[in-house]
């Protein structure tokens, strides 16, 4: 009998994406859909505001990383006016962006990635969240997590000005700076930050890498895409998250392409599906194949394993230590491996921390010469930082006045959407075999090849990372509803 | 006796409510405490279905964020409204549109058109998303667009609106005791239609920096200049949306250099914002020769989005004529 199964995260109604199978007559996997509901048209209705408000504006694309909006947009306002930030400017900047990387970080691996290692794929779903990880390795590590959040959203506040939604960088740089008060407590907060990240690998290392089953899955085969790889370096190669070139590797390692911003044209496409509002972004170098892996389809992932890969290492001490033990472990680079990616974003939670005590202890930080006036005509631009969901590109033209003529935006996620639609046909096909009962299995295992990307679509609609609900109906070939499978929803 | 029920949801918007709201960190217990939530997708597990199949009326309090954009928002909007008593419009898409209802200047075909053809859009065949799509497996559906983005009262009574994007953690915290504290028979709740979790005056009356009289020759670009960090920003020539904007905040962005943009919404009293804000940059502007006035407005290169930037969709405008038409 042919088959149609309708995976709908939280419900369809909610506007949170949908995934559609079918299967054919042998019953196997035909095809997969994953739909996105929504679109807001940010690209539209920035037209015709003065550029300066564009880090105030696309801010209001995500709640969850308007720090990223923030700072792509703030790039992107200084590119326009031909304007050099000055080093404080750049530095202040980036110390938000850090101490903002690392309560994100924690955040998804805590409360979402977490409970599927500490607690075991196989645990009970009510068990299955923060709670469950809290009660089983203690109280303790929950008031460190929350600690981790709050510490990260005060230094998010005292330089940007608020929690959600900072408001203090303009074309040039920013409109403050911060006290030698003020820099202690961040350094202080700082260095707390690393022990944490450092606790938080040592959690990770003894739980996961010490359970052979937990290292067999992230091994095998069903999370594992042959794609190319993308994010921003240094001038050493090294990952960094604010500034630098976009570097992509292919499936083999070897850089295809590194590129500055203003070059993202040239290298970046994105792919139109009359079936969803998602655009789905590819190498245009290599061209769009479909949503397929290897050298010769232009699918990449941006994500901080992708991010990793990309590079080649890290420009901190304690996190280079870190990176090379995980590639190491894993046999090399790249690391295809999605589920690589929980290991991936700590070492990241990691640099970032470090790179938070480095900028707050330069002597530089707390200069008052945080801003300088452009003095050039305003004429076009291009930023780009790494979100934690994938590299972030913003892209305005304005008239002489300085006010947008054009926008072009390419966010986090949107760069995973092909890999994640990938990811979810092969967790399908892997579960829905001829004769096979599609059963709990199948949810657990399509939710975590959507959790190693921590999709958010809030940027491309609203969802928040958090739990994945999911709802898979199984229907006949005439529609009608065959079974019901629930995980996060009753 | 069973705790009241609580439930939060977003439509049209970002999330920054929700992360506003778990920023009251322990104040949460409190909730949890005093609540049964029943439905709230980022915080718990969503529900959806329980909460058609629960009685009108048997949510206490639903906080609703985000903008109507399409027929989803809507269905939800409607199914919330019957199942709670006290409906809350919490954030500035729910009250007055936000940002997003910047598209209402806009036909929705040409919002459509312009994020399917920008400069990296790969789109030969102009493809556009389709609310129902056939594919060789079958037909696939995704939400349809409405012409304009409306508040959740343009679609549904509202008790109570919190302005905000977001609202402050510490103005959420204070609506959370003021409900527990009517729950415990120790308050009354305030009349229905009215603003929570907010001020009654303006964004200037909260603010620190020094103020004389004021008096501009032009209005300035905060980029293009170097702000006194003390004085008054609209004295200094740049466009404070503070005279027009409701407190609440602590005027949090002009405490930090930047200018305020509004996300309060309208102050106390005041029927359309932008109107109020014309009125206020008016009042500043010292000249009586028309020509020159007409110079110093040309300094605002945005006056549409300046006075309307979060407050278009709640505004008696609501949207351009073309955004209108488009629903024809």
């Amino acid at each position: 009998m042919t088959q149609r199964i309708t995976i709908d995260p939280i419900t369809r109604l909610e506007g949170h994406g949908k995934i559609e199978i079918f299967l054919n007559d042998e019953g196997e996997v035909a095809n997969t859909y994953f739909q996105i509901p929504e679109l807001r048209g940010f690209e539209r209705f920035v037209v015709g505001r003065p550029v300066e408000e564009m880090p105030l504006l696309t801010n209001r694309i995500c709640g969850v990383c308007p720090e990223a909006h923030h700072m792509a947009a703030a790039k992107a306002v200084d590119a326009v006016y031909h304007v050099e930030v000055p080093r404080t400017g750049k530095m202040l900047r980036e110390l938000l962006y850090s101490a903002f990387y690392c309560t994100d970080h924690t955040t998804h691996f805590y409360a979402l990635a977490g409970p599927d290692f500490v607690m075991g794929p196989d645990a009970p779903v009510a068990e299955r969240n923060i709670l469950g990880v809290i009660h089983k390795v203690g109280l303790e590590i929950g008031g460190k997590v929350i600690q981790m959040r709050k510490y990260g959203h005060t230094v998010v506040e005292m330089i940007g000005g608020r929690k959600v939604h900072p408001c203090t960088s303009i074309p040039g740089g920013l409109t403050k700076g911060i006290t030698e008060e003020q820099r202690k407590e961040i350094e202080e907060m700082g260095r707390w930050a690393i022990e944490f990240a450092q606790f938080s690998l040592k959690l990770f290392s003894d739980i996961v890498l010490g359970n052979k089953t937990y290292l067999d899955l992230i091994l095998g085969d069903i999370y594992t895409h042959q794609t190319y790889y993308m994010g921003l370096v240094d001038e050493n190669n090294h990952v960094n998250f604010y500034d630098g070139k976009v570097r992509v590797v292919g499936p083999d390692g070897k850089e295809l392409v590194k590129y500055a911003p203003h070059e993202y044209t040239e290298n970046v496409a994105e792919h139109v599906e009359p079936w969803t509002y998602l655009k789905f972004p590819y190498l245009k170098k290599v061209g769009w194949k479909g949503f397929v892996d290897g050298p010769d389809s232009g699918v990449y992932c941006a994500t901080p394993l992708s991010r990793l890969n990309a590079a080649d290492g890290m420009a901190t001490p304690r996190a280079q230590e870190e990176y090379e033990k995980m590639y190491k472990t894993l046999g090399g680079k790249p690391v295809h491996q999605r589920l690589a990616t929980h290991w991936a974003r700590l070492i990241e939670l990691l640099y970032a921390a470090e790179r938070w005590v480095e900028l707050a202890t330069d002597p530089e930080i707390t200069s008052p010469n945080y801003h300088t006036i452009p003095t050039e005509k305003p004429t076009e631009g291009v930023g780009i930082v790494e979100a934690p969901r994938g590299t972030l590109t913003h892209h305005y033209w304005t008239d002489e006045r300085g006010v947008v003529t054009k926008a072009n935006l390419i966010v986090g996620t949107t760069n995973n959407y092909a890999p994640i639609t990938m990811s979810i046909q092969k967790a399908a096909k892997s579960l829905i075999k001829k004769g096979t009962v599609i059963n709990e299995g199948l949810l657990n295992m399509v939710e975590m090849a959507f959790r190693a990307y921590d999709p958010c679509f809030g940027c491309a609609t609203h969802s928040l990372p958090g739990q994945m609900p999911l709802e898979v109906t199984i229907r006949n070939a005439q529609g009608e509803i065959v079974d019901v499978l629930k995980q996060f929803v009753d | 006796m069973s705790k009241p029920k609580f439930a939060m949801y977003w439509a049209a918007s970002c999330g920054g409510c929700e992360i506003a709201v778990l920023n009251i960190h322990e104040k949460i217990l409190d909730v949890d405490a005093n609540f049964e939530v029943v439905f709230w997708p980022v915080a718990m597990d969503a529900k959806y279905k329980d909460v058609e199949a629960m009685e009108d009326g048997s949510i206490l309090l639903t906080l609703f964020n985000g903008g109507i954009r399409n027929d989803e928002n809507e269905h939800i909007a409607k199914l919330l409204r019957k199942k709670s008593q006290i409906l809350v419009a919490f954030g500035s898409c729910a009250c007055e549109g936000c940002i997003p209802g910047l598209a209402n200047f806009s036909p929705i075909q040409q919002v459509v058109d312009t994020a399917f053809s920008t400069v990296s859009t790969d789109n030969p065949e102009n493809v556009r998303p389709q609310p129902s799509y056939d594919m060789p497996e079958g037909t696939i559906h995704i939400p349809t667009l409405y012409p304009v983005l409306r508040t959740l009262d343009q679609v549904v009574d509202v008790d109570y609106y919190m302005p905000g994007c977001p609202p402050e953690s510490h103005q959420i915290a204070a609506v959370i005791d003021l409900v527990i504290q009517v729950l415990q028979g120790k308050a009354q709740l305030p009349p229905k239609g009215s603003v929570i979790g907010a001020g009654g005056s303006t964004v200037c009356d909260e603010c620190k920096r020094k103020r004389n009289e004021k008096t501009i020759k032009e209005f300035g670009r905060i980029q293009l200049m170097h702000a006194d960090p003390e004085l008054c920003l609209l004295e200094q020539g740049i466009p404070c949306n503070g005279p027009a904007t409701r407190s609440g905040c602590n005027a949090r962005c002009p405490s930090a250099g930047a200018q305020c943009i509004g996300c309060y919404g309208p102050a106390e009293g005041v029927v359309d914002y932008g109107a109020r804000l014309v009125s206020a940059f008016a009042s500043v502007i010292d000249s009586n020769d028309p020509a020159e006035i007409d110079r110093i407005l040309d300094g605002l290169v945005d006056p549409a989005g300046q006075f309307y930037r979060f407050n278009l969709a709640g505004s008696l405008l609501r949207a351009a004529k073309p955004a209108w038409k488009s629903g024809d």
